[in-house]
């Protein structure tokens, strides 16, 4: 028997068979996989599920696959860090970092989505893969598209960062650079999606995709000894990881494996976070509206220059009806957030991650978050892939001849003397 | 000479599977108007009940998104080119 029901349209209801479909054919709301609670419900246990490998795939009863996963079995359960010197630098003294910039196998939360998809592909019967993409999630098809023996096209905006662009064509994709902003690009392949017959990832088996998402927020609360924690900070680009976030926690206070869950929902508070030069999602909130208005983005934050977010308003409403907030931080700001975690944590991550520390900050000096309180800082990529927005901007090496006398004369200079 | 509207797939059965439907000249509003004389049915799934485009769809005149012109009355002349795109999900 199938633990999953069907699909169901988020914004009117209709209700839709498991099927590539992604919007409703009423309303255009977006579809989501509806489970079947009352085979779930009293039989999954914190044992079965701990009992499970240390992947994404421990969560295999509550993701919409019928069989094993075909592609990306080793996927998630990535570092849960206690953050404790960034801590004190806040004030905060269980903070947390959920690290996904070491996600096998391309160091992006994008594998979870991607594993799923492409096993769901795969029982689709579909051959050919696609994306459309801002880099991560181009890395992550291509390569779980080489592992499933899937051929792949990969649409991507044509001002990436090398690293991604290289770290897709890798996997043997077809990669199509397209002259625009993400935004273009997806509207070009929601056109060409239909025309294909292709898997799009982010388009035709989106509700799939999406799906993969609620792994991050099982994964925290497992991690924490089965605790929702009190804050979320997420960065925003589509807007889809923190509403599936969010989910996934109150999936599993239905399923009664929190601790600290109840009848009354999980009291955890989620914010997003987004840079200030693409921040649709930010400025409605703080604006207090429920709809966002589109922007054109402007921000070395590529992989989150997403300024017409399909699930914008998903995200605005999860953030109100968890009681959260949201921030958006300078160009400026989110490199000195991607120095503040690798100087005090030892963990690099990419623009993305930069914004979400950065708004972290700002938040937590404005008295967002209690001293005891847990506190999580979701980390989505990783620091290698986006090389060029660093660059120049951390200080230069010190240069020395290879004999004693050089070290000792180097080591007496300004910039070295002080670490001696 | 007309304005050439794309239709989306999830659109089709409302437009008899044609892709592309041909209107005159107007505005964004005059083409739903104009849709909707052709293919009753089809207005419910471009406008909620208070009569707004709907909010998971997106309008493009000549590949520009109408949230940066003028809206429901952006001004659409022969051989213009309008695109119905549902939204899409990416990034994080």
């Amino acid at each position: 028997m199938s633990k999953v029901l069907g699909m169901r349209c988020r914004e009117c209801g209709e209700e839709y068979p498991m099927n590539p479909v992604h919007v409703c054919e009423l309303c255009f709301g977006p579809l989501e996989v509806v489970l079947d609670w009352e085979l779930l419900e009293g039989k999954l246990t914190r044992e079965k599920i701990e009992k499970g490998p240390p992947s994404m795939w421990r969560y295999w009863d509550l993701l919409p696959v019928e069989g094993p996963p075909t592609v990306g079995r080793n996927v998630g359960f990535t570092p849960l860090v206690k953050a404790e010197r960034l801590g004190r630098e806040w004030g905060l003294k269980n903070l947390y970092i959920k690290n996904d910039a070491v996600n096998h196998p391309t160091l992006s939360f994008k594998d979870r989505v991607v594993a799923l998809a492409l096993t769901k592909a795969r029982e689709f019967g579909y051959k050919t893969v696609a994306c459309a993409s801002t880099g991560n999630l181009a890395n992550s098809v291509a390569a779980h598209a080489a592992e499933g023996g899937f051929q792949s096209y990969i649409f991507i905006p044509d001002n990436l960062e090398q690293g991604k662009v290289l770290g897709t064509l890798v996997y043997g994709a077809n990669v199509i650079a397209v002259s625009g902003n993400y935004d273009e690009v997806n509207r070009l392949c929601a056109e060409a999606g239909d025309k294909y017959g292709w898997g799009f990832v982010n388009i035709n088996l989106r509700p799939y995709y999406g799906d993969g998402s609620k792994t991050f927020g099982y994964e925290i609360a497992e991690q924490l000894g089965w605790k929702a924690p009190d804050h979320i900070v997420t960065p925003c680009a589509g807007g889809s990881l923190i509403s599936k976030t969010y989910k996934g926690l109150n999936e599993l206070n239905r399923l009664n494996l929190l601790e600290n869950g109840g009848k009354d929902g999980i009291s955890t508070k989620m914010y997003a976070a987004q840079a200030k030069g693409c921040s649709p999602i930010t400025t409605a909130i703080k604006a207090g509206h429920d709809m966002f208005r589109p922007q054109k983005p402007n921000t070395i934050a590529k992989s989150i220059a997403i300024g017409n977010p399909a699930d914008g308003h998903i995200a605005i409403e999860t953030v109100r009806k968890s009681g959260g907030w949201a921030e958006d931080v300078t160009d400026d700001e989110v490199i000195e957030g991607i120095r503040l975690l690798g100087r005090t944590e030892g963990i690099f991550t990419e623009t993305a991650g930069g914004v979400t520390v950065a708004v972290a900050q700002k938040l937590a000096e404005q008295g967002y978050f209690g001293e005891n309180e847990t506190v999580v800082i979701s980390i989505t990529g990783n620091g290698l892939k986006t090389l060029e927005a660093i660059s120049g901007k951390l200080g230069s090496t010190v240069h020395i001849q290879p004999n004693l006398n050089s070290l000792a004369e180097a080591l007496q200079t300004e910039k070295l003397l002080a670490s001696v | 000479m007309a304005v050439s509207v794309l239709i989306p797939t999830p659109m089709r059965k409302q437009t008899n599977e044609r892709d592309t439907v041909e209107v005159n000249a107007g505005t964004i509003a005059t083409m739903v108007a104009e849709l909707t004389a052709l293919f009753p049915g089809i207005e419910k799934r471009l406008v909620d009940d208070k009569g707004d485009l709907r909010r998971f769809i997106n309008f493009y005149v000549n590949e520009e998104d109408i949230r940066f012109l003028d809206g429901k009355d952006t001004p659409i002349k022969d051989g213009d080119a309008v695109s119905i795109v549902p939204a899409i999900a990416g990034g994080c």
